[in-house]
């Protein structure tokens, strides 16, 4: 038991490193496309955070939601970030 | 930025950490009296999950102000794009389309589920509009135009009911005799179905329109 419980301790202090560890290189690194994959890796593990809480219902949120849709939804604005707008002068 | 300005950022930043971090502490842990109260009034919620009978029955109101507020989100994102080119990602790989092919009918499946479930354990009209809009965002990866060609208007009508089912739920179990949301105590079960189903299209088309932007209003696409 003693072992299951250090096993346990061991895999939630690695969990809360890795999140601060991704959101601090999500916030910091300079490569928008890179925050954007680390923000959806983030959030993956944040859902594995959740279901450690006992909180499945916010792990099932947190993964499709924030990881899955929020990450689709980075992804396009930083395509149109980068796409110059059509329809209009090319440039400024 | 100067030094003196990003000292005093700092110094704020410190306030707001320590502010959060001294709430955080004062939850109060599972022996707050909330849960105590939810669990004695589960059985005349009409579903058999915590979550849910919170979400959709005691706290009904909130939920349905959340899907207000997703709408109106949806608005203001229009408002502030134009129409944008929908290249399509330039993949002939079969392997998105093979994959794709197979998944969305999973995920259709999935996202019912999730619904149905919801009454009895984790799950429900977010989580599976959530997979629904994921289903609509891998297909418009592979075909930018698939919403505008397949369903046409639709997509766009089924944005609302997910709030006017809500609202007129909410007014009909005013008409018979009680509160805003407060469902007739035998109907509550199949009340919540019926919210959640319609929620659950509104969010999904929402979510996926956020994704697949602008639709072109007047001019076919």
């Amino acid at each position: 038991m003693v072992g299951m419980t250090l096993v346990s301790w061991a895999f939630d202090i690695a969990l809360g490193a890795a999140l601060l560890w991704l959101a601090w290189r999500c916030l910091f690194t300079r490569n928008l496309f890179e925050s954007v994959v680390l923000f959806v890796a983030f959030g993956l593990l944040m859902a594995i955070a959740w279901m450690r809480l006992e909180a499945p219902d916010v792990a099932m949120a947190e993964a499709a939601i924030g990881a899955g849709l929020t990450g689709a939804l980075l992804m396009s604005a930083l395509a149109r970030l980068e796409r110059p707008r059509t329809g209009q002068e090319e440039g400024r | 930025m100067t030094g003196v300005v990003r000292w005093a950022f700092a110094g704020l930043l410190a306030v707001l950490a320590f502010g959060l971090a001294s709430v955080v502490l004062q939850i109060p842990g599972t022996g707050s009296a909330l849960r105590s109260q939810v669990m004695a009034q589960l059985p005349q919620s009409g579903v058999d999950h915590a979550v849910t009978a919170v979400l959709l029955n005691f706290r009904g109101y909130d939920t349905f102000l959340e899907l207000v507020v997703l709408l109106l989100a949806l608005f203001g994102a229009w408002g502030l794009s134009d129409s944008i080119d929908e290249a399509p990602l330039d993949t002939d790989i079969d392997v998105l389309t093979e994959l794709v092919a197979f998944l969305v009918p999973v995920l259709i499946v999935v996202a019912a589920y999730l619904l149905w479930v919801g009454a009895y354990s984790p799950g429900g009209a977010f989580q599976g509009g959530a997979v629904l809009a994921g289903a609509g965002v891998l297909l418009s990866l592979c075909d930018p135009g698939w919403r505008s060609r397949r369903v046409e208007r639709i997509g766009e009508v089924l944005l609302v009911p997910g709030v006017l089912v809500f609202l007129l739920v909410g007014l009909a179990s005013m008409l018979l005799g009680g509160q805003f949301l407060e469902y007739p105590r035998d109907m509550a079960g199949s009340l919540i179905l019926l919210v959640e189903g319609f929620a659950m299209l509104s969010i999904a088309v929402t979510l996926h329109t956020l994704f697949a932007g602008t639709p072109r209003f007047g001019g076919g696409a």
